[in-house]
């Protein structure tokens, strides 16, 4: 062992430090800002003065169902019917509807109806919508043929049409549940196909792939990291829809098989209105700037968020 | 191409199946007497209950009614209204009328809808492009019923260009005005479609070419962009033919155009819910069958389609 060489140094192949000082190829910059699809959407969106209005219109709205008493100490069922149809005045901004109530005040106490139909709706085909969509676009085979199929059916049904048929026969029981259930569980196949077309993308990205090969469980991949990743649509589908189910629910007041008389609603107010639409104008039109408004924010929102979300979008402005 | 066809329609029956049975099973096999709980606070006479168990084979097991009732509506019997008259023949009586606003409504929509929609494309980003858009959006939030109702305060009452309502027997000029109402639903969404589909293929090597051939504008926008832009555009028209649909009842309501969809609006109005079933069936049935149509004229068209399982 001792007679063993010493073993030789190794030759330096590379030039010393000092003779040929090292270039960064790939410079990192450490102090840029973080990004990633929501960070870009955010920077994109506040750029927009589409979102500030959208956004401003739609707290409003909020706030004024939460509280409507700040806006209008006017009872709206107060009425005296000597003012029907009477012409605005001083304490009433808006006139009087035919019954002589303060149109105002009906429609500022009216937005938790139409907002809380809006919302159940749209929790309603989420909820349905991801369900569906995601076991059929991640586990594909049977399953998906099965919950494809049952979605085609209800999506062959025009959603008002179904809620006008469950609403006649649920006649005893109107109310803002009875009604977002009859508009919701017609109206969630849109929801469900365009969750599922987009997990069918994600789903064979490459770090879909690295959980499966670190044996992550089918099902823990489809929560943590494909739904995470293909929900974006679902969100600009759900604005879009949240307005769509206001209107749904005004045009089902104005059926008459929407809400009863009693509810105070903007699709009861237009509905009560339209016989006297050339004596008293105020009481239909005032009511529909306040629905159309409304569903307006909701929709520019989705828009807003969809061009920021989507490049594509974004490229064609 | 046969084999297409057969496809198409090997899927369609299931779907039609399934609605038909949603429907009827939303209706029949709820709690209670369905045909009561149709007729809301109103009783009805004996002898209708009497007819109508007799006609929904209520005395049936369910799937035993729901199959009685099928075969009904396969032999063309769909029942009969509230005031006796048989639904096929309120049909033949008013479907003509409502062909004929939803034909003038989807001229409408398509011609100032491609053309708008092509101008906004061609202009990407200019003043016409813009307030195209904003006029758009506006249209697309408000509710059928208000359009209706603001067209017939601003053209009937205050400048006095239409009448309010329309007249027996339902002339091309009376129904003008609800054309443009029930036209205004799906217009902005063609405006939308076409402009982005315009962008889109403006941008292709195909168009690149073209110009590069050294062709004139004036051939290729009619030619190569616009041919090649209406696709995605004939695609939507199909699927939202539902909410036309449902637009027609309410313009028909409004505007008093004695057409399928009015009869749904007034058997809806007076709370006469037998006859409002049978109507939204024979709706769903027209709108499977336009989309079935459509599918295989796709198929026709377009030779890529026909090969896609």
């Amino acid at each position: 062992m001792s007679n063993n060489p010493p073993t030789p140094t190794p030759k330096h192949f590379v030039a010393p430090l000092e003779e040929t000082p090292l270039v960064a190829i790939d410079a990192v910059n450490v102090g840029e800002r973080k990004s990633n699809l929501w960070i870009d959407a955010w920077r994109d969106m506040r750029r927009r003065p589409m979102f500030w209005i959208s956004a401003a219109i739609i707290l409003l709205v909020v706030v004024v169902a939460l509280f409507p008493n700040l806006f209008s100490q006017i009872d709206p069922r107060e009425c005296v019917l000597s003012n029907s149809n009477g012409a605005p005045t001083g304490a009433h901004l808006l006139g009087f509807n035919k019954q002589g109530c303060d149109v105002f005040s009906r429609i500022i106490h009216g937005t938790s109806t139409s907002l809380s139909v809006g919302i159940i709706v749209v929790i309603l085909t989420t909820v349905l919508g991801i369900l569906f969509g995601a076991f059929a676009g991640f586990y594909g085979g049977w399953l998906d043929s099965i919950l494809s199929r049952a979605g085609d059916i209800f999506f062959s049904i025009p959603y008002i049409l179904a809620a006008v048929v469950i609403m006649s026969v649920f006649s005893a029981y109107r109310n803002v549940f009875v009604i977002a259930l009859a508009i919701g569980i017609f109206a969630w196949p849109s929801t469900a196909r365009v969750l599922r077309a987009e997990i069918l993308r994600v789903k064979n990205a490459d770090f879909v792939m690295a959980s499966r090969a670190l044996g992550v469980s089918n099902f823990k991949i489809l929560l943590r990291h494909v739904l995470p990743n293909s929900i974006a649509p679902v969100i600009v589908v759900t604005t879009i829809s949240l307005g769509a189910a206001i209107v749904a629910e005004a045009t089902l007041s104005f059926l008459g098989v929407g809400l009863p008389n009693t509810t105070m609603s903007w699709g009861n107010d237009i509905s009560a209105a339209q016989t006297d639409l050339r004596t008293a104008p105020q009481t239909l039109i005032y009511p529909s700037i306040a629905l159309s408004v409304t569903v307006l924010a909701f929709i520019m929102m989705g828009e807003v968020v969809r061009d920021a979300l989507d490049p594509k979008a974004r490229a064609q402005r | 191409m046969a084999g297409y066809i057969f496809r198409r329609l090997l899927q369609a029956l299931p779907v039609l199946v399934g609605t038909t049975f949603l429907i009827y099973f939303m209706v029949f096999a709820m709690p209670g007497d369905p045909l009561l709980a149709l007729f809301g606070d109103k009783t009805p006479n004996p002898a209708v209950l009497e007819r109508l168990r007799e006609q929904y084979h209520l005395d049936q097991p369910f799937i035993v009614q729901y199959f009685l009732y099928l075969g009904g509506i396969f032999r063309g019997d769909f029942g009969t209204s509230f005031s006796g008259e048989p639904v096929t023949e309120i049909l033949a009586r008013t479907f003509p009328v409502t062909i004929r606003l939803a034909l003038m409504a989807l001229f409408i929509e398509f011609v100032l809808g491609v053309l708008i929609g092509l101008i906004s494309g061609l202009r990407k980003g200019k003043l016409f492009d813009a307030s195209a858009l904003v006029i758009s959006l506006i249209l697309i939030s408000l509710p059928i019923f208000v359009i209706a109702f603001v067209a017939q305060f601003i053209f009937g009452i205050q400048l006095g260009w239409a009448r309010t309502t329309v007249s027996a027997g339902a002339p091309i000029q009376d129904l003008i005005l609800p054309a443009f109402v029930l036209a205004s639903i799906t217009f902005a969404q063609i405006v939308r479609l076409t402009r982005s589909s315009v962008i889109e293929t403006q941008s292709l090597d195909f168009v690149r070419t073209a110009y590069g051939k050294g062709l004139s504008r004036r051939r290729i926008i009619p030619v190569h962009i616009l041919r090649n832009s209406l696709i995605p555009v004939v695609t939507y028209a199909a699927t939202d033919f539902g909410v036309l649909l449902v637009g027609a009842t309410v313009t028909e309501g409004i505007f008093n155009v004695p057409g399928v969809g009015r009869t749904l609006y007034q058997a809806i109005i007076r709370g006469e819910g037998p006859t409002v079933v049978s109507f939204v069936t024979v709706m769903v049935l027209i709108y499977l069958v336009v989309n079935l149509v459509v599918d295989l004229l796709y198929g026709l068209l377009d030779p890529r389609i026909r090969y896609v399982k």
